[in-house]
């Protein structure tokens, strides 16, 4: 029994002397807001404090906290600063997915007790030991700045005062997120939060071997059940693609990575955890692993796929290739990239007579019904996922992971099974993005336009088939960028190897083709004598410009005006830039253009909005909410057709048993897809409402005392009144050459990137980033800047520090994600160039925001030094390799 | 269960770990809890007992003695920024700034990064500039051995079994000592070291008359390089009297982070702006 005073009370701890603080606070105290990253200080999730210093709670052995004070972040509220802090983080939308919230309220509490009015140095020196992978933390550290400067309001009020500050609403109105109070309190339930306590534990038995023969023994003498495939009732397969089910849940006698699961273990935790992988019966017979490289030529991954080609995309455009005056040429590679969602996988299951329940962090919850009916062999009906809060995706929780497991464990046990990846395994585990090795060059005129542009990449798309196809079908439509250009070619392949399977993430692939693009740009603008800025400009898709698809772009093409908006900056910070000595300045440039929704492929969505006899107005939106602000957006563009405040709407998220398929929060997708369907929504109550009142389309709704009114009548209701929302963008599929409609719409952005360069240790200093997107319409600022703001850190890490590589980067250690240090200054330029097509005009805005900017980051050394990077991340030995072959 | 033992006096730490073979020596637990975390990932938990010296007090603290100072094992990186120390040990506290986050430099102790013997520790080279030596106890009684004798290469130390590092050893500076410390990585928070340099000089008018210098993660261990150090004796600090042959001691590899080859470089650079720094 450990004693100590836990924010503020006397609390007596049952558990193992040596347990993880962390670990006593969750499992022992009930205290979930403290969340587990990574259980090694490589994170800062767990952070609370102890006799007010900030520490990671999972590396505190419970018996050293004896006696001692702990605060965590569902005592914060009642400490001097925490209010302050809790009101600042919701005003400034500081918190996105919510998972590292709680470790940044209590390093920032630290750090405000001891200095109530920091500088930002202060702040990032305090908030430096806790990573986060939504915000690219300059939202965080203007909270911060802001809690240090500003008053002390009570608790209460200031968290009340969030949701009331704009009572309307309305689309255009920085809201904050009207699902941000329970990320700021420790409240929030994600995967690993809410399992039944006498839920029995699952824990993966995966491959250490990239490519492995095994079987399977008697496994009798273990203390728990060990499933393996053939105990899965329905199929043993799961895949993005209704016709591709390659990736079994058990594999059977063939591991085909370095984490693919072969078997589970399920009983009491205890049990489980004291199996040792010497206990185990299982015998590996390893073979050579095939790399992107070797696979072509090798014996198939698959039978499916005799020659390791997953699929190839291509695009063909213009019969020949107009006179080039200048040429530009160049062979790029990237790596493996970890989406590093500060939350592991994690989630539970339950069997109820014929039906499952599924709970946990997940971005597709249609898709994950489909997988958990696929693999128990059960109707979709039987089958009803539930999901909790998501402590960040990016594209990596599209996939299924403890879904099809916890499923089966409680299919066949009867009992509630729940699963918690630790951050090794779901690093070694989960998908990542398509290292590509792209062959590109083009050419443009002694005026400087482009007259053709060829593009050959292979991605190595890992071990089994996840959304490989859909990275080959977007790459060869993308590469070229927004761009008139006469002539293309352009091929991508997905080449299947014993790498981790690699798979949706933020850009599917399009980030990796743009770095080779505006690579050439640059060399070219170079050759024509132009500035690179205005060579784009020259370049850049206009509205009426019809693509390399055949495709007509009618209306919403705001990417000169995005460069417009750069102008200035652009000539501001070349002009600022240090161009002898030690370090010098570089300042890049980067465009990108990205098609919202799926490609060529129905993506629909569907949102309900109703209103009961009692007034009571009710939202049903099935679109997850990751983060990225889903929930709020959708019930602004809901309540704006509706004509009704938000604050009247009652909201029923995401459960495939009460609200309808949203589809997935992928694609960039939801403010433009689900929007349109929110907006649908409001638009068909409205006219109910209105044909039942017998009122004009100019009438005014009010809602108040459980009485709507129209025009100040109040409305009798004698039944619940229906507003239903559906849309498909519309496409036309792509041929054999690429051609078609394959979006409905583009989001445009334009990215600079100011940096200085070390010129003897080929270190980087990013100074400022200014980004100007063309997002149709702000639904919300504040969330588009915070999407645009995190977008940008992720590309950071692309360009600068992120490769995974099995094996020897399964930790957060050694795979390295930007920190608060890392992300520079970040100006973001809302363009609207209005979308007829979307909601109020809006688009999307989650994949666009990173893709210019590894580009723009690349551009910047080139303008610094000279040299050309051609592989990623640009390591400091790389960059300076790359300035010594160029010198 | 597995064991976890928390005495409360040396000698009661010393008889359990005798009677405790194979056990692990814990006390801020940043390196010891996440290596055993990365171990459970593919079932191979360890289950050494843990005898954790937290509760030991008379190991706690930074203290000054007729001869220097006193590190005790359980003084933290946060401890030692929060001491008043001679310039000497200003690279020291640099190091101590850019260990892990503050959470870690809240606990985290300098002489556990010494035990732990990461060749990347950060706080090898500005201890070796600082001419530190490691006190050991056992049940014998107490030796001392200066820090490049105790770190014996990667993650080996000459701790002996039955043996528990209770202090650091830090002799006087000489007059007019200042130091400094440089860290290079890829990020700027949280990062493990591709290289760092720690050094100690004494100028008078104008002229080197002490200098130790220190490279990490360049070699299994943090190494003083005593060429870089001869060469600025009796001069000017002028980096540019450090050369490559002086460090061709160092034996870098190549690993996720950098080059073989840039780490030797890049120590070469670190060194002369550490130089540059302190003149």
């Amino acid at each position: 029994m450990t004693t100590l005073l836990l924010n503020g009370a006397a609390a007596h701890i049952d558990a193992a002397p040596q347990t993880r603080l962390s670990a006593a606070l969750r499992d022992a105290c009930g205290l979930t807001g403290t969340k587990v990253g990574c259980d090694a200080g490589d994170c800062g999730a767990c952070t609370v404090l102890l006799d007010g210093a900030q520490v990671c709670s999972c590396l505190v052995p419970l018996a050293q906290a004896e006696g001692r004070a702990v605060t965590t972040v569902e005592g914060l509220a009642a400490t001097p600063q925490g209010a302050a802090l809790q009101a600042a983080f919701h005003a400034a939308g500081a918190a996105q997915c919510g998972i590292c919230t709680p470790g940044m309220l209590m390093a920032a509490s630290d750090l405000l007790a001891h200095t109530p009015h920091p500088t930002e140095a202060e702040v990032q020196a305090a908030l430096g030991g806790v990573l986060c992978r939504c915000t690219g933390y300059r939202a965080i550290i203007a909270a911060v700045l802001a809690a240090g400067t500003g008053a002390r309001p009570s608790a209460a009020a200031v968290l009340a005062a969030g949701a009331n500050a704009l009572p309307l609403g309305a689309v255009g109105d920085a809201l904050p997120r009207l699902d941000g109070l329970p990320k700021l309190d420790g409240t929030e339930r994600f995967g690993a939060d809410d399992a039944p306590a006498d839920a029995l534990w699952l824990r993966p038995i995966r491959s250490p071997h990239a490519h492995a023969r095994f079987s399977i023994g008697d496994a009798s003498h273990l203390p728990v059940r060990l499933l393996t495939a053939a105990d899965v009732p329905g199929r043993n397969g799961f895949g993005i693609y209704p016709d591709i089910k390659d990736q079994a849940v058990f594999a059977e006698g063939l591991a085909r990575y370095r984490g693919d699961c072969v078997a589970a273990l399920v009983g009491e935790r205890a049990a489980v955890e004291s199996v040792r992988w010497e206990d185990l019966p299982i015998t590996w017979q390893e073979l050579p692993p095939l790399t992107a490289a070797t696979a072509p030529d090798a014996a198939p991954l698959h039978p499916r796929w005799p020659d390791n080609i997953l699929t190839t995309g291509r695009l063909r455009s213009g019969e020949t290739a107009p006179p080039a005056a200048h040429t530009a040429q160049g062979h790029w590679t990237t790596g493996f990239v970890e989406h590093a969602y500060i939350e592991p996988e994690a989630g539970w299951a339950e069997r109820h007579g014929e039906t499952i329940h599924v709970h946990g962090c997940t971005q597709a919850p249609y898709m994950d019904r489909d997988e958990v009916a696929g693999v128990l062999g059960i109707p979709l009906d039987n089958v009803r996922i539930m999901p909790s809060a998501c402590g960040g995706g990016f594209g990596g929780k599209l996939d299924v992971s403890f879904q099809p497991m916890v499923a089966v464990a409680a299919w066949l046990t009867g009992r509630p099974v729940r699963a918690v990846w630790s951050r090794g395994e779901s690093l070694a585990s989960s998908t990542k993005r398509h290292p590509a090795s792209i062959h590109a060059s083009a050419g443009c005129d002694a005026e400087g336009r482009l007259t053709s542009f060829e593009f050959e990449a292979d991605y190595d798309t890992g071990a089994y088939a996840s959304w490989g196809p859909t990275v080959a079908g977007r790459v060869p439509v993308h590469c070229m960028g927004p761009y008139r250009l006469p002539f293309v070619r352009s091929q991508a392949r997905a080449v299947l190897t014993n790498n981790p399977p690699s798979g949706a993430f933020r850009g599917f692939g399009v980030p990796q083709a743009a770095i080779a693009q505006e690579m050439l740009w640059d060399q070219l603008a170079d050759q024509a004598g132009l500035d690179r800025l205005e060579f784009r400009v020259l370049n850049a898709l206009r509205e009426g410009d019809v693509t390399n698809t055949s495709q007509k772009l009618e209306h919403s093409v705001g990417l000169v005006a995005c460069l417009e908006a750069l102008r200035p900056h652009w000539h501001a910070l070349r002009a600022a830039r240090r161009t002898t000595g030690r370090t010098r300045g570089g300042v890049g440039v980067a465009c990108m253009w990205y098609g919202i929704g799926n490609t060529g492929m129905s993506n629909p969505s569907t949102m309900r909005l109703t209103l009961a006899p009692d007034g009571r107005l009710t939202f049903h939106n099935g679109a997850v909410d990751i983060g990225q602000g889903s929930t709020t957006v959708l019930a602004q563009i809901a309540a704006e057709a509706l004509g009704l405040p938000v604050s009247a709407l009652h909201l029923v998220l995401y459960d495939t048993g009460l609200t309808a398929d949203a589809g997935k929060t992928s694609a960039s997708r939801q403010t433009f897809v689900s929007g349109r369907a929110a907006q649908g929504a409001g638009e068909a109550l409205r006219g109910e409402i209105l044909r039942r009142a017998n009122a004009g389309p100019d009438a005014r709704l009010t809602l108040s005392d459980g009485r709507l009114r129209v025009n100040g009548e109040a409305l009798r209701l004698d039944s619940t009144l229906e507003g239903l929302g559906s849309w498909d963008p519309p496409t036309v599929p792509l041929d054999a050459d690429g051609q078609g409609i394959p979006y409905a719409t583009y989001g445009f952005a334009a990215q600079l990137a100011a940096l200085e360069v070390d010129m003897d240790l080929g270190t980087i200093h990013l100074q400022k980033i200014v980004a100007a997107h063309d997002v149709g319409r702000a639904i919300n600022p504040m969330l588009v800047r915070g999407q645009v703001e995190g977008g940008i850190a992720q590309g950071i890490g692309l360009a600068l520090m992120e490769e995974y590589l099995p094996g020897r980067t399964e930790n957060l250690h050694d795979y390295l994600i930007p920190t608060i240090g890392d992300v520079p200054e970040i100006k973001t330029i809302l363009v609207e160039a209005r979308e007829p097509l979307g909601p109020f005009g809006a688009k999307g805005i989650g994949e666009p925001a990173l893709v210019p900017t590894a580009p723009a980051i690349l551009s910047a050394i080139r303008d610094a030094t000279g040299a050309t990077l051609r592989r990623v991340p640009a390591l400091p030995h790389r960059v300076l390799e790359a300035i010594r072959e160029h010198r | 269960m597995d064991a976890y033992l928390r005495p409360r006096s040396l000698d009661e730490a010393l008889a359990l770990l005798a009677a405790t073979p194979g056990c692990q020596l814990l006390a801020g637990g940043t390196d010891v809890l996440p290596a055993r975390a990365g171990a459970e990932v593919w079932l191979h938990a360890d289950r050494r007992p843990l005898l954790d010296l937290s509760g030991i007090t008379a190991l706690a603290g930074i203290a000054e003695t007729p001869d220097g100072w006193r590190i005790g094992a359980l003084a933290t990186w946060a401890q030692l920024c929060a001491t008043p120390l001679p310039p000497a040990f200003d690279g020291l506290k640099q190091a101590a700034r850019q260990v892990g986050g503050a959470q870690v430099q809240n606990r985290g102790t300098l002489l556990g990064n010494l035990c732990n013997a990461s060749p990347a520790a950060d706080g090898a080279p500005p201890l070796l500039a600082l001419d530190a030596r490691v006190e050991l106890t056992g049940p014998a009684g107490a030796r001392v051995l200066p820090l490049g004798e105790f770190l014996l290469g990667n993650r080996r130390t000459a701790l002996a079994a039955g043996e528990i590092a209770t202090a650091l050893l830090l002799p006087r500076p000489p007059e007019g000592a200042r130091g400094g410390f440089l860290k290079l990585g890829a990020r700027s928070h949280l990062v493990i070291s591709i290289a760092m340099v720690g050094g100690v000089l004494v100028l008078e008018e104008g002229v080197v008359r002490h200098a130790r210098l220190a490279v990490g993660a360049c070699a299994a261990t943090a190494q003083r390089v005593p060429l870089a150090e001869a060469a600025l004796l009796g001069a000017a600090p002028d980096p540019a009297r450090l050369l490559p042959d002086h460090l061709a001691a160092l034996t870098p590899i190549d690993d996720v982070r950098a080059s073989a080859a840039y780490r030797r470089h890049a120590s070469l650079v670190l060194l002369q702006r550490l130089v540059e720094s302190l003149a």
